[in-house]
């Protein structure tokens, strides 16, 4: 998904005058032409994440459409008065886009992972937040991005679907039918979440965007109103705005996702989804639990 | 929000003696302490002599940009904003109310004239950083001045601000750092030392000579930025 950034990003920078890059050292290697092309919109000031974020949004105050780029434990943790102040609050538009999804580096530790980054965005009002689950994804959400005004968070990770369905940017796209409840899979999560609820009657809804979350959709495919959500951050992430979707309909909410515990483990990345019960087995277990046995489950 | 937004009743007609009346409209006294004008005298240089910007041309992309950093005690700001017909007198007495534009750190949004919403420290200098880079990517060769204080500089936001203006010599960007002794730990030094050694032009002038600054602010550095500080009576005083 990386390598479809820099593809992409390039692109945009060849075709459009008005999108700027700014890096912190992370992907310039992709770069390097362009920077040395267009060295006032492809920047890259070095490791230098507050700089990073303050420079994208100094670049939208002069009417330039800036992608700002590097892992997302420094480009919203580490910088998240940044984002909060030079972005939301100046309120000017500008496209965050991070890599190392939650856990794509396990080898790294602790230091370079991001499990909190949506949760902390959600904080912050009128982030539109894409996840994409395949590099073609990818490369839509940031070209629609990139054409846009508002403030837009794209997540890459490593962690890719194999399956490819059709996505709708801003909208879930129905996977498939089933009256024994709703299974959403965001992101990378689709693989497993298919293959977890492989031969049970359940809806499998798949978003590539969660911000803003697509109501609509999970009201209009509602069947029996048992919701779990499989997202590949912190767990019950978007827990809010399924209530939210669903505050005149009771019913039971599962939200499963990376545990805000820190493991102090390294390995790979599929020990992680391991770990925090993201593997299509540990999945089927707890969605199973929620569906088909809920007073086993509580 | 006031509803008093037209510009019908602003004036241009004021001068620099009228800015300690229109600041006593904000704060109810007839004398201010050094801390809330550590600010005013460059405030007004820049506006009355260096700035090419009026209440005319806030939105035109060739205008110069002021980015207060600083936003801590902007009464100083609003009294030259008012002096100089970018926002009405009358907006002055609501000085930090519910219904007021003017709070006591101003909001770019609210505020006719003003380039960036200020308060936390640390966040004008890198901003202008982006704004340099933006304004020459599109061709536009506007100065961009930041006003910042020496307490201020205690940020480590600037100074990642600071390495990277000198390494690719933004030669666009201007620095007044206004100098009231301020900052606990102090830098030993001086504080444009901070900002030479990183390849910038520096200078230090008596931040309450209006010539002394007009003269700092004129000259201009090539293919470096500079840092102009504006020495003041210490906040101590």
């Amino acid at each position: 998904m990386r390598t479809q950034f820099g593809e992409t990003m390039n692109d945009l920078l060849d075709t459009d005058p008005s999108t700027a890059l700014v890096l912190a050292e992370i992907s310039r290697q992709m770069f390097e032409r362009a920077i040395e092309r267009e060295p006032d919109r492809v920047i890259n000031v070095g490791i230098r994440e507050q700089l990073l974020v303050s420079t994208a949004a100094g670049l939208a105050l002069t009417g330039l459409r800036p992608v700002a780029h590097t892992f997302g434990a420094f480009l919203v943790e580490r910088a998240f008065e940044q984002v909060k102040l030079d972005f939301s609050h100046q309120d000017v538009g500008g496209v965050l886009v991070s890599a190392g999804g939650s856990f794509d580096w396990p080898a790294g530790g602790y230091t370079h992972m991001s499990p909190g980054d949506v949760a902390l965005l959600d904080t912050l009002p009128g982030w539109t937040v894409h996840v994409p689950g395949r590099a073609e994804e990818a490369d839509r959400v940031l070209r629609d991005a990139v054409a846009g005004t508002g403030r837009v968070y794209i997540r890459l990770s490593t962690a890719a679907n194999r399956v490819a369905v059709p996505s709708r940017p801003g909208r879930f796209q129905v996977v498939r039918r089933g009256v024994g409840g709703t299974v959403l899979a965001v992101g990378p999560t689709l693989d497993a979440v298919l293959a977890a609820t492989q031969d049970r009657d359940v809806t499998v809804l798949y978003a590539t965007t969660v911000r803003p979350f697509d109501a609509q959709t999970l009201r209009a495919t509602l069947g029996r109103p048992a919701v779990a959500v499989v997202e590949p951050y912190l767990a019950g992430t978007s827990a809010r705005q399924v209530s939210d979707a669903l505050r005149s309909v009771p019913h039971r909410l599962l939200g499963l996702g990376v545990g805000s515990e820190e493991l102090r483990r390294y390995g790979t990345p599929r020990e992680h989804e391991r770990a925090h019960g993201l593997d299509a087995a540990s999945l089927r277990r707890s969605l199973d639990d929620f569906l088909l046995r809920p007073a086993a489950a509580a | 929000m006031t509803t008093t937004n037209t510009l019908s009743s602003t004036r241009t007609d004021l001068g620099y003696d009228d800015l300690r009346g229109l600041m006593s409209l904000m704060s109810g006294d007839e004398k201010h302490d050094f801390s809330a004008t550590s600010t005013l005298d460059a405030l007004w240089v820049l506006y009355d002599r260096i700035l090419d910007v009026s209440p005319e041309t806030i939105d035109e992309p060739e205008r110069d940009r002021f980015l207060l950093s600083k936003g801590h005690g902007p009464m100083a700001y609003y009294a030259v904003l008012a002096a100089k017909g970018f926002i009405p007198v009358e907006w002055l007495p609501t000085f930090g109310t519910f219904e007021s534009r003017l709070g006591h750190h101003p909001d770019r949004l609210l505020i006719p004239g003003v380039e960036i919403s200020s308060g936390s420290l640390g966040h004008g200098l890198p901003l202008a950083v982006g704004t340099v880079l933006g304004l020459r990517a599109q061709g536009i060769d506007s100065r961009v001045v930041v006003l910042v204080g020496d307490a201020e500089l205690d940020e480590g936001s600037n100074a990642e601000a600071i390495a990277y203006a000198g390494a690719t010599g933004l030669d666009s960007l201007t620095v007044v750092v206004v100098d009231n002794a301020s900052s606990s730990l102090g830098w030993s030094g001086g504080i444009e030392r901070r900002f030479t050694v990183e390849g910038w032009h520096g200078t230090r002038v008596d931040g309450r000579d209006h010539d002394a600054i007009e003269a700092a602010l004129t000259h201009r550095a090539e293919a470096r930025p500079t840092v102009v500080v504006a020495a003041v009576e210490s906040k101590e005083a």
